[in-house]
Parts: structure tokens; C-alpha cells; sequence
């Protein structure tokens, strides 16, 4: 009987919550590391029940954990985050350079291939690889050469976010930035190049074509189609057929094309999902409606699905890292809210239920689907 | 014997209930003491200090004798009842709330 499992990162703790592949009871579990901002959890697709989980705080900083039975038990890893060699500046919000300060891990990416292997994306922006099961890191500098005098923070900090490796190519990795964009590597991480023609950005940057600069919000891809990336950016849904080499826009009949989060179903690589924002300074629903919007042709045609979702008054935003689908036949998905629900669809999206009401504003929600 | 006490969050993260002793055999200050946490729970590495710099983080405060102690040299020698372990040193969470 297959099992799933759903981690949840929040601004106090982190939750796990299991259920049957039924997917109608669950089990709450936590919180984990109370009191600790949980940027991220993630399991790996090796030994599912190695997970990686990314604790920090303003008062005490910045600390990994590891568990190796599924979320029972943890043991805190290494959290020295060095950059390599001089660090250097990034453009400042002033136009000024300013050096680079490591600040927090946003996000952890456990390799496809061995579970002691796992990325780790920071703010200020970089991208650390650890092979020893997170106890020691080290950067792959290569990735702020591209360019990275010229990246800057958005409102949220200038970090690493989105880490997405080609499950036919182990030496290509995506990974995004905000705000900078997205940038590949073909040789496992030593070089880097920014992939991001056909983004504009009108209101955001003086050049709306530029080479670099642009709010990438979050990056998916189908691993039966490596190639193919969906993104949110700060405001247009784009994608790519040519791994990220030309984008074209798809927000098509979208209420907003502003959002956060993307994802993709699990077993129909045109099947894809968004939650639409207002504004980029309103980070709520539009008409206070909580919407999930599929399209199943890959983009430009949506439909809104809204069938246990709440309808009226409701200002909550969904986060980049929030959104995430299970494997079993019929396509689970599954996100959290800032106002600290977790819903969940069994159908892909056709409706929905809450799992669990109040827990703390929810930063990130992964799954894994376990037989 | 040196008298510790953590803040709670850090006690959690090194698993420890109550004060931390520990027997420091040099010079007792805020250095050695935080060097003899640190080597006694890892874990608390760069949760105190900053990895690099070995600083006092923005938001972590160190009292002891009714003394804000945080602002003192990391090595000038502190008081003698901390030293003696008549007296705590205490790593505290600053207050930074809204």
C-alpha cells in the first residue's frame, strides 16, 4: 500500500503529515525545530527517508538537519556556508556594490542519483553542493561568475530558490534566482551561463530584454521531458522547449499572471498549475477567491479550479516553495498558504480539502509518494 | 567549573537540559568559555558566533553578574564569580520583538 508524505516548512516549525494513498486521513506530526523559520525540507529520491531540512533564525542562524527515518528523528549537519575565495560585491538596491553575505539556506535539493549528496540554495545568492550528507559544503563559484556583479535583491533578499536538475543529463543542473533569473550549467556546476531570452521585464528593469536581472519566481520541469521548463515569474508564466535557450510567454486567460509557485502533474508533462496574486505589491488572491489554475495544453488556456477552496475574503499568498504534486495514479497536489493551511486535491486539482488549518504561515511544501 | 546557561532553542539544538559545566583550564573569558561550548556541542557552532569572523551575532547577548557582558573584549578575563562558577554566563536571545 502505497504512502504519502507531505513536508512542511513554516516561520515556526516544521510539520509531517502522512496518510494512506487514500489521501483522506492524515497524521499531523510536529512541529519539528519549534520556534525556527523552516525554509525548506525535502527528502531524497534515493532513501526517501533521508531528508534534508533547512533551520534558521535571526537570532541563532543558520543550521541543517538530516534525518534517516523519515522525519522521526534528526540530527543537526554542517551549517558553514563559506563562499569561495574573496566573495566579492552584487549590485546593492542603491546601484552601489555591496560584498556578499551568506544569510540562509532557501532551499535543498537532494541529488537524483545519491542520497549523500545534496544542493543547497542561498541567500545572498549562490549555489553550495555538499557530498557528505550536508555536513561539510562547498560552493560551485562558477554560477556567481555569471555575471553576478550585476544581480541584485528583490524585495525578498537576492537568493538561490529553485534548483532543478535534468534527470537525463546528471551533468545539467536549472537553477534560478531572484532577482537575476535562471542559469544553467552542462558540466555538473563548474560553468554557468544565464538562460533567460525572451523574459521582459517592462517594470522592473530599464532594459525589459536584459541578459540578466529578471524576478524569476520558480522554475518546473516533467522529468519524461527535461527540456521543457515552466516558470512564474514576478509577473508572466513562461515556458521553454529548448532548456531554457528561448522562453515565450503562456499566461494566456490567466486573472493575473503574477504569482509564486509552479508545478507539473505527474503523469502529464502539459498539465500544469499556478496560483494567480493580485500584484506584486498585493501578494493575495485576486477578489479575495483562493484559485488554483490548470491548463492542460501547457499553458495559454486555463481554467480556474476552485471547488473547496474559500471563495470569498480570503488574503492569504501562496509561496514559490509551496506547491507540490505526489505520483500515485490519480495526481495528488498539494499546497500551503501564508495564513498556514494546507489543501490538498486527490483529483488533480478538480477539488480540493483542507489537511490541516493553522499551522504557522507555510514556506515551503514538498512530497513524496512511498510504497 | 564554568556555569553556562543557554537559551532555550540552543538547548533543544544541543540537546541539554539546564546549565552546561564546563572545566576550562586557561584563562576564563568570553572566548574560551564559548571555545569550550562550542567543542563540547558542535552543533552550536556558527549559532553563537559567526562561522568566519568568530563575532558575537547581531542578536545574541551574553549577561553575567547582572552585567551586560556583550560589548567587552572577547578576551577580557571575566568576572571571578563566573570564573569561579559562583556565577552563570548566560547567552541570551536578544529581545527584538514588535
Amino acid at each position: 500500500m502505497s504512502e504519502v508524505r507531505v513536508l512542511v516548512g513554516t516561520r515556526k516549525g516544521a510539520f509531517v503529515l502522512t496518510s494512506d494513498a487514500k489521501r483522506d486521513r492524515w497524521d499531523i506530526c510536529g512541529p519539528h525545530f519549534a520556534g525556527w523559520e523552516i525554509y525548506h525540507v525535502k527528502g531524497s529520491p534515493v532513501e526517501p527517508n533521508r531528508l534534508y531540512a533547512s533551520q534558521s533564525s535571526g537570532w541563532f542562524g543558520q543550521v541543517i538537519q538530516c534525518s534517516n527515518d523519515g522525519g522521526k528523528t534528526w540530527e543537526p549537519v554542517g551549517n558553514q556556508f563559506a563562499y569561495d575565495g574573496v566573495p566579492g560585491t552584487h549590485q546593492w538596491y542603491d546601484g552601489t556594490q555591496h560584498p556578499w553575505e551568506f544569510k540562509r539556506v532557501w532551499h535543498l535539493e537532494p541529488s537524483l542519483t545519491d542520497a549523500e549528496t545534496v544542493y543547497a540554495g542561498v541567500e545572498d545568492a549562490a549555489l553550495f553542493r555538499s557530498a557528505d550528507g550536508g555536513r561539510t559544503w562547498h560552493e560551485l563559484p562558477g554560477l556567481r561568475a555569471a555575471k553576478g556583479h550585476l544581480w541584485q535583491p528583490g524585495a525578498g533578499g537576492m537568493c538561490v530558490h529553485t534548483v532543478v536538475e535534468d534527470p537525463s543529463d546528471p551533468e545539467r543542473l536549472f537553477i534560478a534566482i531572484s532577482a537575476a533569473g535562471v542559469f544553467r550549467t552542462d558540466d555538473a556546476g563548474k560553468t554557468w551561463r544565464p538562460v533567460n531570452s525572451g523574459l521582459k521585464s517592462k517594470y522592473e528593469l530599464p532594459d525589459p530584454n536584459a541578459e540578466v536581472g529578471h524576478c524569476v519566481h520558480r522554475i518546473a520541469m516533467h522529468p519524461s521531458r527535461p527540456s521543457v521548463l515552466f516558470m512564474q515569474k514576478h509577473w508572466d508564466v513562461m515556458r521553454s522547449d529548448d532548456a531554457g535557450e528561448s522562453w515565450r510567454e503562456v499566461s494566456g486567460n490567466l486573472p493575473t499572471d503574477f504569482g509564486f509557485p509552479i508545478a507539473v502533474h505527474a503523469h502529464e508533462p502539459e498539465t500544469i498549475y499556478v496560483v494567480p496574486i493580485k500584484s506584486d505589491s498585493e501578494h493575495y488572491p485576486p477578489e479575495g477567491k483562493l484559485r488554483v489554475y490548470r491548463s492542460r495544453t501547457g499553458g495559454d488556456e486555463w481554467e480556474a479550479l476552485t471547488k473547496g477552496l474559500p471563495q470569498r475574503d480570503c488574503y492569504v499568498n501562496v509561496l514559490r516553495d509551496a506547491m507540490a504534486v505526489d505520483s500515485l495514479d490519480s495526481c495528488g497536489l498539494y499546497f500551503g498558504t501564508t495564513g498556514g493551511q494546507v489543501y490538498a486535491s486527490v483529483d488533480a486539482g478538480d477539488t480540493w480539502a483542507p489537511i490541516v488549518r493553522d499551522l504557522p504561515a507555510v514556506l515551503s511544501v514538498e512530497v513524496q509518494t512511498l510504497s | 567549573m564554568i556555569r553556562v546557561v543557554l537559551p532555550e532553542h540552543l538547548r533543544r539544538l544541543a540537546q541539554v537540559d539546564g546549565e552546561v559545566r564546563l572545566q576550562l583550564g586557561g584563562p576564563v573569558t568570553q572566548r574560551s568559555v564559548l571555545d569550550a561550548v562550542e567543542a563540547a556541542f558542535p552543533m552550536l557552532r556558527g549559532t553563537i558566533r559567526d562561522h568566519g569572523t568568530q563575532r558575537r551575532r547581531s542578536f545574541v547577548r551574553f549577561f553575567g553578574c547582572g552585567q551586560d557582558l556583550s560589548h567587552e573584549s572577547p578576551d577580557a578575563p571575566l568576572p571571578d564569580a563566573i570564573a569561579a562558577g559562583a556565577e552563570p554566563f548566560l547567552v541570551v536571545g536578544a529581545m527584538a520583538g514588535g
